[in-house]
């Protein structure tokens, strides 16, 4: 098990290292000039520019400059936003907890209604409830979640006024971040209806941000049921008498859930992709909407510093999931 | 069962031999109801995007000052003359839909050619050459995959310029590391089959083992992978549209025109709602498809 | 009256190309400490009786009987819940593969102690104490460490020995072996066949063996009833069986046995292989393979009576030679 991670740790080098480049060159290949780019000024003089030039440490070759880049990033430098002037990590820090908070609620909300509908469907295979599951599952595998943000929005807070239509708490609350968890700061602060804001500030983003998960995972775990159901163990456990619930809910599921887990990992990648679009709809503070206005105010050094931390997340979210892997497949665990 | 009555017959030709090849894939995708459905969709889209001129009731950007924001027709106040009713300039929303299917096909199109060919071309390097090329391949595309696609996307987008045409290179980057790993995969698992070997043996040169030899036995599973990558290059660039990347306005894309519709989300929910609809039917409909085409060519699950 | 009793089972599968007899009104019997031996090719339908009587059967079957009883209990009329009261604790099997039959994802412990649990009711420390009984009686060595393990850390042999002891669990009063030594190496096989012999002794089981390795039978078996193509073709004690085989088939089985072929060159095969789905002979199944077959076999054959082995056959061998036989002269295949 040991052997297995650091095999997959080291496997992970190569891959930073190319991430690391990536956001190193990102800069230096945007049009236009990149100290001006960084320095956000305007108007600049011949001898500020020779300044700047020499505190960027553009005035280097291209190695230094990027051994210098990756100095700094190991020391946790990860620059600076050329608009709030504030350090891109501290800015990171702020916002990601919102990020977080969403996209667990969405791979929960994804995992405990996509596991169950695949594992029905693949029980009850070629039946009305099979194919119906299956169909919703690929209509939401096709949506186009920021439209679907949006008729969500029409109906529930536009004809229903069940909910907010965005941010992620109503503005007469306030309290300290704890936790930076929104349910869990609101019940901390004791403040009453503030859980209740939070919860139904959450409800129409996680919906949208799981519907593409949740897709993804009720096919993989319909196919990989179909094939378990199927093994000699599965009839052996019937041979015992055993109830089917404990056939399909135990032997068979414990072992279409190996890879069913893998899948699960991989929705990662969708799901910040997908809170990108969610938290620019729902003007939900975190991570992903922070990425686009950055982009849009030209903020250059936070786009490069966020890609290289959200990448940086993602590899360690796969790291956390081969580690999984290895502990629910007895054949990896020793 | 006729299909397999159709093999026995002994193909005398190597045309007969591929007409009896696609009688046997159409038996197989037409078992799967919604794979036909999706497939005729589909068609009826490519009908309305090539001839949108006929069949367009106005122009695309053609303004009518005095109808603005008109609902559609079976609403109170909506009109005939516009039957999806009118966005905030008075523009047509049905004719501005039937033009933008030629976008968003145009986007798959130009998208899937782009990521195959160069997926392609560089995945049959990295699988027949093995070694250091093969290992520096692998992890460029680690790295590009080691990035939510629409990030990455976002911020090519950013060092190239927004527009249609860079949209459709980024998503085209983004998509193009699967179709790499695919056809090395493909590649790694033919070059050692007994074909291959006699070919070589035979003194086949390398481009004609790589192109003529090996290629046309890894293409089931290319072929797949190319109709979901349509799909998401049609849902990709609506996304970049929509987050002001894509298309500019006034082009009647899709995901352009529900970003221009945002403001008016809860005043008149038909801006809103046609355009997304429509991404919605064509990506399902080519998903649709791309269930029935992984049915009918992979051999495993044939049997089933 | 007998342990198990079966009259005139028939399994008839739904496929996509119309019905299909898997098994054709055959009749078994098996009585408390005896050994049943049924043998025949793959394909003759010896698995599929057997699913039956334990209810493992998919959805695509339907199983007739005039009778299907138990320990005097009528199996065709018990619910699904009253039925996995008895498999599992007085009816349990035991599989022709044995390393895919066992759970990846459970030690060896859990899977004995499984049945423990369901039908004795009992907790933790008698489990233990219990499976390792087991263990000690199937003949696996350091049985406290096994326990723990899972099947992939173990043999071909070693799996079917837990599997052996797993369905010896509840102490049966019938124990089915489908094949139970056909995956297994050479030399195991005889350590599993004595081990089950032993058993079945020791225990007073019944235990019906099926298998398609005349070999097999000799060494095990008290009584044999061979089928072919879902038809029961002959039944006899094993000597008799060995000594004078009355149905065509059983010769043909017999002599292609190595130890049999006295006279020196090739080994005698069966020409031809069991009708499928699509090509079903009319009248006797063994007609196209036969080398007796006349005109009058094209219609259903007569079933003999139990001084000739209840042969389903027109033309019974009696010590090599067919009764009736109209002659070289009539038959169909020469």
């Amino acid at each position: 098990m040991i052997r297995f991670l650091l095999y997959r740790l080291a496997l992970l080098v190569p891959t930073f290292i190319g991430v690391s480049i990536v956001a190193f060159a990102f800069i230096r290949m945007l049009p236009g000039d990149p100290i001006l780019l960084l320095a956000g000024e305007r108007g600049m003089t011949e001898e500020r520019y020779q300044q700047l030039q020499h505190l960027y440490g553009f005035d280097q070759s291209i190695f230094v400059q990027y051994f210098n880049y990756v100095a700094d990033l190991l020391s946790g430098d990860f620059g600076t936003s050329i608009v709030t002037k504030r350090p891109v990590l501290e800015e990171f820090f702020t916002l990601f907890p919102a990020t977080l908070e969403l996209s667990l609620c969405a791979i929960i909300v994804a995992t405990a209604i996509g596991i169950p509908a695949g594992v029905f469907a693949a029980v009850k295979r070629g039946s009305w409830l099979d194919q119906s599951i299956m169909g919703v599952a690929l209509v939401g595998y096709s949506m186009p979640i920021f439209w679907w943000g949006l008729l969500l929005i029409i109906f529930f807070s536009g004809m229903l006024q069940w909910t907010p239509v965005s941010g992620r708490i109503s503005l007469i609350y306030f309290f300290p971040q704890v936790t930076g968890f929104m349910l869990i700061d609101s019940l901390l602060s004791g403040q009453k209806g503030a859980f209740t804001s939070a919860a139904s500030h959450l409800i129409l983003p996680t919906i949208v941000l799981a519907t593409i998960p949740l897709a993804v995972i009720a096919r993989q775990t319909r196919s990989a049921m179909l094939e378990v159901l199927g093994e000699d163990y599965v009839r052996t456990a019937r041979s015992k008498g055993l109830p089917p619930m404990r056939v399909i809910g135990l032997h068979a599921l414990r072992n279409a859930l190996i890879p069913v887990v893998t899948t699960i990992g991989l929705q990662v990648g969708v799901l910040l992709a997908g809170a990108i679009l969610t938290e620019t709809i729902f003007s939900w503070p975190g991570i992903g909407k922070w990425m686009v206005d950055s982009v849009g105010k030209r903020d250059y050094s936070v786009v490069q510093g966020g890609l290289l931390l959200i990448a940086a997340i993602i590899m360690i979210v796969n790291l956390l999931v081969d580690v999984l892997y290895g502990l629910i497949n007895p054949r990896i665990r020793r | 069962m006729a299909h397999t009555q159709a093999l026995q017959d002994k193909p005398a030709t190597a045309g007969a031999m591929r007409k009896a090849m696609l009688k046997e894939f159409w038996y197989y995708f037409s078992q799967n109801k919604g794979a036909v459905i999706g497939l005729y969709v589909f068609a009826a889209i490519v009908i309305i995007a090539v001839f949108a001129p006929i069949v367009a009731p106005h122009s695309p950007s053609l303004q009518n000052r005095e109808a603005l924001l008109l609902p559609p027709f079976w609403e109170q106040g909506g009109q005939f003359a516009f039957p999806l009713g009118t966005d905030a300039v008075g523009r047509d929303i049905l004719s501005r839909l039937i033009y933008g299917a030629r976008f968003s096909l145009f986007i798959g199109v130009v998208v899937v050619t782009l990521s195959v060919s160069f997926g392609v071309l560089v995945g049959l390097v990295a699988g027949f050459f093995r070694g250091w090329i093969d290992t520096a391949i692998m992890r460029v595309m680690d790295v590009i995959l080691a990035f939510p696609s629409l990030l990455l996307a976002l911020v090519l987008v950013a060092i190239l310029g927004p527009g249609l045409m860079n949209a459709m290179i980024a998503i085209a980057l983004i998509l193009q590391p699967h179709f790499v790993r695919l056809t090395r995969a493909a590649v790694l698992s033919e070059r050692e089959r007994e074909y291959v070997v006699s070919a070589r043996v035979a003194g086949a040169s390398r481009l004609r083992l790589m192109f003529v030899t090996i290629l046309p036995n890894c293409l089931a599973p290319l072929i797949v992978q190319a109709t979901l990558s349509f799909s998401s290059a049609i849902l990709d660039a609506a996304a970049l549209g929509f987050l002001g990347m894509g298309a500019q306005p006034p082009t009647p894309e899709w995901g352009t025109m529900l970003a221009d519709a945002r403001e008016f989300i809860l005043r008149a929910w038909w801006v809103v709602t046609f355009p997304g609809l429509a991404i919605l039917v064509t990506v399902l409909a080519i998903n649709l498809m791309g269930d029935g085409l992984r049915d009918a060519l992979d051999p495993k699950l044939k049997q089933s | 009256m007998a342990l198990l009793e079966i009259e005139n089972l028939t399994v008839t599968f739904k496929t996509s190309s119309g019905p299909f007899k898997a098994v054709d009104s055959v009749s078994l019997s098996c009585d408390k400490g005896e050994i049943l031996s049924v043998v025949g090719e793959s394909g003759s339908g010896k698995s599929v009786a057997m699913l039956a009587l334990m209810g493992l059967l998919p959805w695509t079957a339907t199983v007739t009987a005039d009778a299907m009883r138990f320990d005097g209990r009528d199996m065709l009329t018990l619910s699904a819940r009253e039925r996995r009261r008895i498999i599992g604790k007085d009816i349990s099997m035991i599989f022709q593969e044995p390393m895919s039959s066992l759970n990846p994802c459970f030690t060896v412990g859990f899977q004995i102690g499984e049945s423990l649990r369901l039908h004795l009711g009992m907790g933790r420390a008698e489990r233990r104490a219990r499976s390792i009984e087991l263990l000690k009686l199937v003949g696996i060595p350091a049985p406290e460490d096994r326990l723990s393990q899972f099947p992939h850390q173990l043999s071909g042999g070693m799996s079917q020995r837990v599997m052996i002891a797993m369905a010896l669990a509840c102490n049966p009063k019938l124990l089915i072996a489908d094949e139970p030594t056909t995956a297994l190496d050479v030399t195991i096989q005889a350590q599993i066949l004595d081990l089950l012999v032993r058993l079945q002794r020791d225990h007073g089981m019944g235990l019906i063996l099926i298998t398609h390795d005349m070999g097999v039978v000799a060494e095990t078996a008290e009584r044999v009833q061979v089928q072919y193509a879902g038809q029961k073709v002959e039944e006899q004690d094993v000597k008799g069986l060995f000594a004078d085989p009355h149905h065509p088939y059983t010769a043909a089985l017999l002599s292609a046995l190595p130890e049999r072929a006295l006279r020196r060159g090739r080994l005698p095969s069966i020409p031809g292989v069991v009708p499928g789905q699509g090509d079903r002979p009319p009248g006797c199944l063994f007609a196209p393979r036969c080398q007796y077959a006349t005109a009058a076999c094209q219609t259903a054959p007569k079933r003999q009576d139990r001084a000739l082995g209840l042969a389903l056959c027109n033309y019974p061998l009696v010590d090599g030679v067919p009764q009736g036989h109209p002659g070289k002269a009539a038959e169909v295949n020469a």
